[in-house]
């Protein structure tokens, strides 16, 4: 490895690490936030999950874009949403993101490249299939991710959308995030073939399961993946196997619960993505000192956004039905 | 302005090629649109002339293609998607409902889906019961989506074109029984404004509110009321999403009386949507109870007596209007009312 190649490596674990480590503190605040009820919407939180958003997210380009889930707060802060705006989203402010009419579940950020979110399972691949066909069709270069999890490949839509995109050999990267859980329901209650990557071999769709907890493995399949869409080979399944820390919407967590298997917090708490890259980062000689300095740095983003998220104003109510439509022209 | 003589499917081509010559962003998908009956003519020779990549048959798969569709508006393009049968938009509705219509809204109107959905209603000859729905009132239910239900050729080229120029979504009703259709359309195709009924016929006893193919036969009727001493006006919405709830309130005004004829059942339907902002906007004008026709409200038969009795047509509107007045229906031949449609579809 060229001393160059790996610097420029280390500043890719780095940057993973600020965009993981973002997303950390900006849940914990969630988290720390809600008794107030100052959030006044359910949240989905991807604690755990951190090291996909933040993989997937870098190995795109400038240009690309994504399109996730209601748990959607990783993909969001990891593309370069813009945090104060993600906290007003939350309080339900006029500045947020989508003015207030998204909330956690509909963020959007266009201008950095993720078109939305829904909360409907599954909804969105479909739509980012057809975002990849309008690239397509104007031959921009471009390339889409559809950010889904383990629950959205029970849909319908899931087969169809990937029947339609290797048919048609679209640019689009699918990225299954399997966390085992829908809502519930663990996948093997849901599926005989477990090894879920596999399901749409009969399709023609190429797949490949990885460690999702790793960021580095993230972001290494992730850009080889991207830049064979972009080169016109068609689309991809990546299946990465990560936890959820957090119960399926709200800011608890629910080990304990009988639908979790026994060793889950264990589990969880051994791969934990932000623990592996600092380890990481530590055998590369990174230093402490630097690593504390980047989460002194990103405290004070959230402190910040918390702040902007307080002194915005609400929406007028006599805004209430602006928005429905877009005007022409 | 120069016009010439199209039927209702012949419109719809000329709009479509007209929008597509001039925006390279509009595209056509479904199910057909590529093949040999081209949706009843009305992307004939497309892909001749536009090519395979605008002009694609689709997997048959609503949900997803409705998605995609969705999505390349999103990405930039303006996507028309074809269905030969209103009925499959009901495979289609998660897409259409929850995320075509809110997605301006979601996202704080910084995103819009210009995305048109072109939809044939089917009716009689042994359609049946999954081939004759008219779903309107689904859309209309649901705030984000506009709906539009041409009656004449010249409708149906304007507002296809004004549904491709619009950047929202669009769910355009088109009616089977209206593609024989002949009628003088504008010879350079131009979007009509959505929210503008028109009176297609005036009157002073009553108002008969009635769109689409029900609109033609509320027509017939009024001409053989005519002939019996019953002045009807008929005024056709033409759009429903929005709806020109002005145009129907000035005209109940002027009458007295409101009939509303739907193609489709009356419960939660448009027509009790019509009927209500009588009852809201409208109640000083009323001299009599609003009256309101549809398809009967049960599943649509194929058996032709139980089809003839199910569907509302000529006759009963005419019936309709009569007793509206306390009048009795004439003893005279009617040749105004018979349907002369002959099949196959």
């Amino acid at each position: 490895m060229s001393p160059r190649t790996a610097r420029k490596l280390a500043d890719v674990d780095l940057t993973l690490y600020r965009l993981m480590l973002r997303i950390r503190r900006a849940e914990e605040r969630i988290v720390a936030l809600y008794p107030s009820d100052k959030i006044q919407s359910p949240v989905h939180l991807s604690v755990g999950q951190e090291a996909v958003a933040a993989g997937v997210s870098l190995a795109l380009a400038d240009g690309d874009r994504v399109h996730g889930t209601y748990r959607g707060h990783g993909v969001y802060i990891a593309k370069g949403g813009d945090l104060g705006r993600l906290f007003a989203e939350l309080y339900g402010k006029d500045t947020g993101c989508a003015r207030g009419r998204g909330g956690s579940m509909h963020l959007t950020a266009p201008e950095v490249g993720l078109v939305g979110c829904s909360a409907i399972v599954a909804s969105l691949i479909p739509v980012a299939t057809g975002d990849a066909l309008a690239e397509k069709m104007r031959g921009g270069g471009r390339v889409v991710c559809s950010l889904f999890g383990d629950g959205a490949i029970d849909e319908g839509v899931f087969y169809e959308s990937v029947n339609f995109a290797v048919l048609k050999s679209l640019p689009i990267v699918y990225v299954l995030e399997n966390n085992g859980y829908a809502i519930h329901s663990r996948v093997p209650d849901r599926h005989k073939q477990t090894e879920l990557f596999r399901l749409t071999e009969g399709l023609g769709l190429r797949g490949r399961r990885y460690d999702g907890n790793d960021a580095r493995v993230v972001y290494k399949t992730m850009s080889a993946a991207v830049a064979a869409a972009r080169r016109g080979k068609g689309p991809v399944l990546l299946e990465y196997m990560t936890n959820r820390w957090h119960e399926h919407v709200g800011p608890g967590t629910d080990f304990q619960e009988a639908y979790r298997y026994p060793k889950d917090r264990e589990r969880a708490l051994r791969s934990d993505p932000l623990k592996i890259l600092a380890a990481a980062l530590a055998r590369r000689g990174e230093s402490r000192a630097r690593l504390d300095a980047v989460a002194a740095e990103i405290a004070g983003e959230v402190d910040a956004a918390v702040a902007f998220a307080e002194s915005s104003p609400f929406p007028r109510a006599e805004s209430l039905r602006e928005g429905l439509y877009v005007e022409s022209g | 302005m120069k016009t010439k003589r199209l039927n209702y499917g012949q419109a719809i081509h000329a709009a479509l090629t007209h929008a597509m010559e001039k925006d390279p962003t509009v595209f056509v998908m479904g199910i057909g649109v590529d093949d040999h009956k081209a949706v009843f003519g009305t992307t004939r020779g497309f892909v001749e002339r536009f090519g395979r990549a605008r002009v694609f048959d689709t997997p048959i798969s609503e949900g997803a293609m409705t998605g995609i569709a969705v999505g390349a508006a999103l990405g930039g393009m303006r996507p028309v998607h074809v269905h030969i049968r209103a009925d499959f938009l009901y495979l289609a509705m998660d897409q259409l409902l929850n995320i075509a219509a809110k997605w301006s809204s979601m996202s704080g109107g910084r995103a819009s889906v210009p995305l048109v959905i072109r939809a044939v209603i089917g009716r009689s000859w042994g359609q049946g019961a999954q081939h004759s729905q008219s779903p309107q009132s689904m859309f209309m239910h649901v705030p984000g989506i506009k709906v539009a239900m041409p009656t004449t050729p010249a409708d149906a080229q304007g507002l296809l074109l004004a549904a491709i120029e619009d950047p929202n979504p669009v769910v355009l009703l088109e009616h089977r029984l209206l593609y024989n259709l002949v009628g003088d359309v504008p010879a350079t195709p131009v979007a009509v404004p959505f929210g503008r009924a028109v009176v297609r016929r005036e009157g002073a006893d009553l108002t008969i509110v009635a769109g689409s193919h029900m609109a033609v036969e509320s027509l017939k009727a009024a001409e053989f009321l005519a002939k019996h001493g019953v002045s009807a006006e008929v005024v056709d919405p033409v759009t429903l999403v929005p709806l020109d709830r002005d145009a129907i309130l000035r005209s109940l005004a002027k009458t007295g009386r409101l009939l509303v004829v739907d193609s489709s059942w009356t419960t939660c339907g448009a027509s009790a949507e019509i009927a209500a902002l009588a009852a809201e906007k409208g109640f000083d004008s009323l001299a009599a109870p609003v009256r309101r026709l549809g398809m009967q409200p049960v599943v649509c038969p194929v058996s032709k007596p139980l089809e003839k009795a199910f569907y509302p047509n000529a006759e009963t509107i005419a019936a309709e209007a009569f007793s509206m007045l306390g009048r009795p229906f004439p003893d005279a031949p009617a040749p105004e009312l018979v349907d002369d449609f002959k099949g196959p579809f």
